[in-house]
């Protein structure tokens, strides 16, 4: 049962319901383990925000699960390449970006891989990953990466491409172009629509007439798929799912609208109690990923108190390591302002 | 050596690179069977094939981001934008995200992909079949932008644009594309971004200009022969990066300036050129760098008398040179 008394799917299987999707224990606790590092890590960025050492931390709390269920599909997958958005640090992490990278990219300090300190948020690309996180505008990574999914195809890779937005995002003209394209040349792509129901501040009645964004894909003649975002293993098994159906070949791509909770402000620069209730942040607070897989795993067994202590103090030791180092580290030298422009 | 036009020798350029290179293929809108609405890829879907040159959907926007994307991939897209009134579409995706690829991420990533503009008046296609568009691009860091006047440097450009690992934006004016024809080399040659050319070398002023109104500039500079005044005129080629070298080694020498082009005054081409003659060779100067532009208006107007009111010519630009003689 979740915590607010409806059904879990993830949990009224005989067989439970990670082993059915090929996860074996210790890797849902590796996984739930890296969950509660990330909440930790959110909430020291949020910290650090107000302590004036990090300009800005667009919270991923409500979204883990959608993020970071993607990335552990995408990861266990082996061939896939990601096109996230500025609310992806958890799937970044899961991708395998250290969360000593992750502090620096954040405060801006010398070193990441990702920029040089030229952006925030760790957005850019890194030789290290399969991703491309060029910018924060919203909705300009999809048709990017429909091209990038073109290109796998022209080349005869199966690489499957991964590009998650928001429903903001989603009312972009250029979500309509990337869609439709993808449609036409079926190409190997997955829409991943974490759907907050809010757009900074605008309600999803103020951004679009229909219930679930999902409805949008037989538009464009390709499966549109609900998904409750804050299910860590409905996400993994949704985005296996369009993986296989992304390299079949009759496929293509495929629209994951997941059904997400938003548990901070838009980002730190937002107050969110000028446009919502209580009574809705208290609905929103009852679908916490986080605590959603917790009750999942004590529930088998699989995790108890005492171990979920102990990843809780690991990640706060890990966190505040980083927060130690990042802040120790050089700023990237005035030099690394010019050059770099134009590829040689 | 053959004679062709400006439509030609693009076509031929395209064609040797896909011939050539594999990664290199062809994006837009009426690019396949249609060969394009002014031709450009004519016959190229049966000769590439259809995995090659893709007809596209009527949305700018998404040709501009896929043609990024491919590149992400190491392919190299030529996208082409029907005209240039229907870029602002493709903005988001040239203007804030390909030029800032490479300085984005510190170098790592690059965006090696041609997006061709047609661009340009004197074609009745009023204000928006018509428009200038290069006073918004030739300021955007991380892009090329080139604009060639003639055939062979269109084809020369071209082939150094596809082969960049940069954004190139490549403007072609309409109006070059039939009615200005030159001897092309039937085999590949390159000519480098970046170098302005002296079309025709002079003593007294130095005409600078780009695109169809180098032609007007050539015709003037013939026209002023009877007037004892020398005119150098200097086809820049490249509006993004400008040679500033070529620019002033050649005002240096005459002493004198003018900028020459169709798109509005106010933040043009000219007015940087301007600057950076005023800045780098102000003690050589014998005049006031002067500017003939088109207008501070949206684009030409369609009537035949406000299209020809609206554009540079010959008499104009010979008048101005006579102001400027005299001075």
């Amino acid at each position: 049962m979740s915590p607010n008394g409806e059904k879990s799917p993830s949990s009224t299987k005989a067989m439970p319901a990670h082993r059915s999707l090929g996860l074996t224990d210790d890797q849902l606790l590796g996984f739930y383990a890296q969950m509660v590092l990330v909440r930790v890590m959110d909430d020291r960025l949020i910290a650090l925000n107000r302590q004036g050492k990090v300009p800005l931390v667009a919270s991923c709390q409500g979204s883990e699960a959608a993020s970071m269920g993607l990335a552990l599909a995408a990861k266990t997958d082996g061939s896939c390449f990601l096109f996230p958005y500025y609310r992806d640090m958890p799937l970044k992490l899961v991708m395998g970006v250290s969360p000593m990278e992750t502090m620096i990219g954040h405060i801006g300090k010398d070193g990441n891989t990702f920029n040089g300190g030229r952006q925030f948020l760790l957005q850019g690309a890194s030789p290290n990953f399969p991703m491309i996180h060029l910018s924060n505008v919203v909705g300009s990574n999809l048709s990017q990466a429909v091209g990038y999914a073109m290109g796998c195809k022209i080349l005869g890779e199966d690489t499957v491409v991964f590009a998650s937005f928001g429903d903001g995002g989603s009312s972009q003209g250029e979500c309509h172009e990337a869609m439709n394209f993808a449609g036409i040349h079926k190409l190997p792509v997955v829409f991943c629509c974490y759907n907050n129901r809010l757009a900074i501040s605008v309600p999803q009645e103020k951004q679009m007439a229909i219930e679930d964004l999902a409805d949008r894909a037989a538009g464009y003649g390709f499966p549109g798929v609900v998904v409750d975002g804050t299910d860590s293993l409905e996400v993994f098994r949704a985005a296996k799912e369009a993986i296989n159906r992304a390299r079949d070949s009759s496929g293509g791509p495929t629209f994951l609208e997941l059904k997400v909770e938003r548990l901070k402000p838009h980002t730190s620069d937002d107050d969110d109690t000028r446009y919502r209730t209580p009574e809705d942040m208290e609905d929103s607070l009852r679908r916490d990923p986080l605590m959603r897989l917790n009750v999942y795993l004590m529930g088998l067994g699989i995790l108890t108190p005492n171990l979920d202590e102990q990843f809780r103090q690991e990640a706060r030791a890990e966190v505040n390591r980083v927060t130690d180092a990042a802040e120790n580290a050089p700023w990237p030298d005035v030099s690394n302002l010019h050059g770099r422009l134009y590829a040689p | 050596m053959t004679v062709k036009s400006t439509i030609e020798a693009i076509r031929e350029a395209m064609r040797e690179e896909l011939a050539a290179d594999p990664r290199v293929m062809v994006l837009g809108e009426d690019v396949g069977t249609r060969g394009g609405v002014f031709l450009a890829t004519q016959n190229f879907i049966e000769e590439f094939g259809e995995h090659r040159i893709i007809d596209t959907p009527l949305a700018e926007c998404s040709i501009a981001g896929v043609t990024l994307g491919l590149s992400f991939k190491g392919l190299r897209p030529i996208a082409e934008i029907q005209f240039s009134d229907f870029w602002w579409y493709a903005a988001n995706q040239l203007v804030g995200e390909a030029s800032r690829v490479h300085y984005g991420t510190n170098g790592y990533l690059s965006a090696p992909f041609v997006v061709r503009i047609p661009y340009g008046g004197g074609v009745r296609g009023g204000l928006f079949h018509s428009q200038y568009i290069e006073s918004y691009l030739y300021n955007t860091p991380g892009l090329k932008v080139i604009a060639p006047s003639n055939p062979y440097d269109a084809k020369g450009l071209l082939k150094s644009a596809i082969r960049d690992d940069n954004p190139v934006i490549f403007l072609e004016h309409k109006k070059t594309y039939r009615a200005v024809r030159g001897e092309v080399p039937d085999t590949s040659y390159t000519i480098p971004i970046g170098k302005a050319e002296v079309k025709r070398p002079g003593e007294d002023i130095t005409l600078i200009s780009y695109g169809l109104a180098i032609h007007y500039g050539m015709e003037a500079a013939m026209l002023l022969e009877d007037e004892d005044v020398s005119v150098e005129v200097l086809d820049l080629r490249t509006l993004r990066p400008l040679d500033n070298e070529t620019i002033l080694e050649s005002v240096k020498r005459t002493g004198k300036a003018l900028i020459v082009h169709e798109a509005s005054i106010t933040g043009g081409v000219g007015a940087e050129v301007s600057a950076i003659i005023a800045e780098e060779a102000f003690e050589y100067l014998d005049a006031p760098v002067s500017r003939l532009c088109g207008p501070d208006l949206p684009a030409m107007a369609f009537a035949p008398t406000l299209e020809d009111g609206f554009m540079v010519n010959t008499q104009k630009i010979s008048d101005a040179l006579l102001k400027l003689a005299a001075y």
